[in-house]
């Protein structure tokens, strides 16, 4: 691929993206607002040597087959939308009860249940929080552009080798439906040593085994304990936000994906009629920049989480200032977009506090 | 500088299509821009809208609420978004479905009936690129050298056959 910039739909570049980060093997099955993902993946993944794309009978066989594939060591990944996710969880804690590295993609829609088709933020919880049975995280990454989603692609196959665990890229309706120009030259894929993968002993070792089942509690809780270790280090290192008109800012917003751009043009709008507003915008929400946003109640007078949810990463907000700073909400729901008004109103109301 | 555009009209009518000329033409010329449609089952016959949005500048978000520009295909459409076209915005009407006038004095319409001029020079189905025609140049969206440019980038080798039409369907909308 060139330096060229090309046009292509949020769901088409993450697809582009991850083959190209040497991910061959895509599971899934359709879903309002991903299909275009799996469609992507249809044409593409026959013409790569040794590529497979399979519509599996269900969204658990795909999350199944993600963990086959994981077991082996090769790049993997499966997509879905919120209600598919969830029949994706079980998955999803068996993947991190094995240590096992995969992407998974969750381009949001309204819920609960079946819910809406239209974007939505109302995942995070689950996604940062409750994926599945038993005491494990997901790297979760929150893209806000076209460009960031090929990055943040290469990024998450990346982190979750390093890692040995799964990498959730947090998307929505509306970042997997827009067109933007996008770059798809990302450089080299680093590679990891997996001493761990079933490859076959080829009567040379002894052979690996893949589980997460533990009778004895002594040697589970160990496993926890240690991966709890893995997971502090991923939160002293791995943390990623942008900052946006922060340098004065005495009011500062928090919003990912869609709600951050936005609040982008909200931000600009106030800053017009003078209030001084910024931006921290959490690209990854597990690990979530706790330390950005405790210096940043050091300097402002108050937060808003902008939200397509009922108001989910406000409470990390609150935990992450310790609550010395109000932090107020602006949120829609159900498929429902903030808009710049309301993002802008809510400024005002923050600002005189 | 920043236009924001919204195209909204049946499924079908090819809304998404001629957003999609107006992305490709703001790709060849370096700018920043968003292409957002509206998605789901709207795409098989409902109402349909496509917002995009050509800058100079990084774009914030892509969804267009009030346009610089309105392309309206259907009654529908016009009724949905006039009141929300920003004052001093253009307003572009297909007269051959929408027999109502723009009632706003403070946007300038422009009437042109794209549907019937498509089935009168052969072009049916491409009614949405003569209004866009139109639009490009009233509202002084594209250059007028690049449309070819453009629209060799956005029509699929496959389809090769396709590109003189729409060419045809522009120029007709353009010299309206």
């Amino acid at each position: 691929m060139s330096h060229e910039k090309v046009l292509m739909k949020g769901n088409e570049a993450l697809a582009e993206a991850a083959i190209m980060a040497g991910c061959h093997h895509y599971f899934g099955y359709p879903i309002t607002p991903q299909t275009e993902v799996a469609a992507y993946m249809s044409k593409r993944m026959p013409k790569i040597d040794g590529g497979v794309f399979l519509q599996a009978e269900s969204e658990i066989a795909a999350i199944n087959m993600v963990i086959g594939v994981a077991s082996t060591g090769k790049r993997v990944m499966t997509s879905s939308s919120s209600p598919g996710i969830s029949l994706k969880s079980e998955g999803l804690s068996y993947l991190a009860g094995c240590d096992l590295p995969a992407l998974v993609v969750n381009v949001q829609r309204g819920g609960p249940g079946l819910g809406g088709i239209q974007p939505s933020q109302s995942d995070y919880f689950h996604a940062t929080r409750g994926a599945g049975h038993g005491d494990f995280h997901m790297i979760v990454l929150a893209p806000d552009s076209v460009q960031e989603m090929v990055s943040l692609v290469f990024h998450g196959f990346d982190l979750a080798e390093k890692y040995r665990m799964t990498t959730m890229i947090l998307s929505d309706g509306t970042m997997g439906q827009m067109m933007e120009p996008v770059s798809l030259d990302m450089g080299e894929i680093k590679q990891y040593d997996k001493p761990w993968a079933l490859t076959g002993t080829k009567c040379e070792r002894k052979p690996n085994i893949v589980n997460s089942l533990y009778l004895q509690p002594e040697e589970l809780e160990k496993r926890n304990f240690e991966r709890y270790e893995k997971y502090k280090l991923i939160e002293e290192t791995e943390p990623m936000f942008e900052e946006y008109k922060m340098e004065d800012a005495e009011v500062c917003i928090a919003a990912f994906g869609v709600a951050a751009r936005v609040s982008q043009n909200a931000i600009d709008e106030a800053r017009k009629q003078g209030i001084k507003v910024g931006m921290i915008r959490p690209i990854t929400l597990w690990p979530f920049p706790k330390k950005a946003f405790a210096s940043a109640a050091e300097k402002v007078k108050s937060f808003v989480s902008v939200e397509l949810s009922m108001g989910q990463m406000v409470e990390d907000i609150e935990l992450s200032v310790r609550c010395k700073r109000p932090v107020l909400l602006c949120n829609r729901a159900g498929g429902m977009i903030p808009t710049t008004q309301n993002v802008l109103d809510k400024i005002i109301e923050a600002s005189k506090l | 500088m920043t236009t924001q555009i919204l195209i909204a009209g049946f499924g079908g009518q090819g809304i998404l299509f001629s957003g999609k000329f107006l992305a490709y033409e703001g790709l060849i010329e370096g700018k920043e821009l968003s292409w957002l449609p509206s998605y789901g089952p709207e795409m098989r016959g409902g109402t349909a809208n496509c917002s995009v949005i050509l800058s100079d500048t990084k774009v914030g978000s892509p969804i267009v609420l009030n346009p610089d520009v309105l392309i309206a295909m259907n009654g529908p459409s016009l009724d949905k978004y006039e009141n929300e076209t920003v004052s001093g915005g253009k307003i572009f009407v297909d007269s051959s479905l929408i027999t109502r006038k723009v009632e706003r004095s403070d946007v300038e319409a422009y009437y042109i009936p794209a549907t019937k001029m498509a089935s009168d020079e052969g072009l049916t189905g491409l009614a949405n690129m003569i209004i866009l025609g139109h639009a490009i140049k009233k509202a002084n969206l594209v250059p007028y050298e690049n449309i070819e440019k453009a629209m060799k980038k956005l029509v699929p080798p496959k389809k090769q056959h396709l590109l003189e039409p729409n060419l045809r369907a522009i120029e007709l909308g353009y010299n309206y």
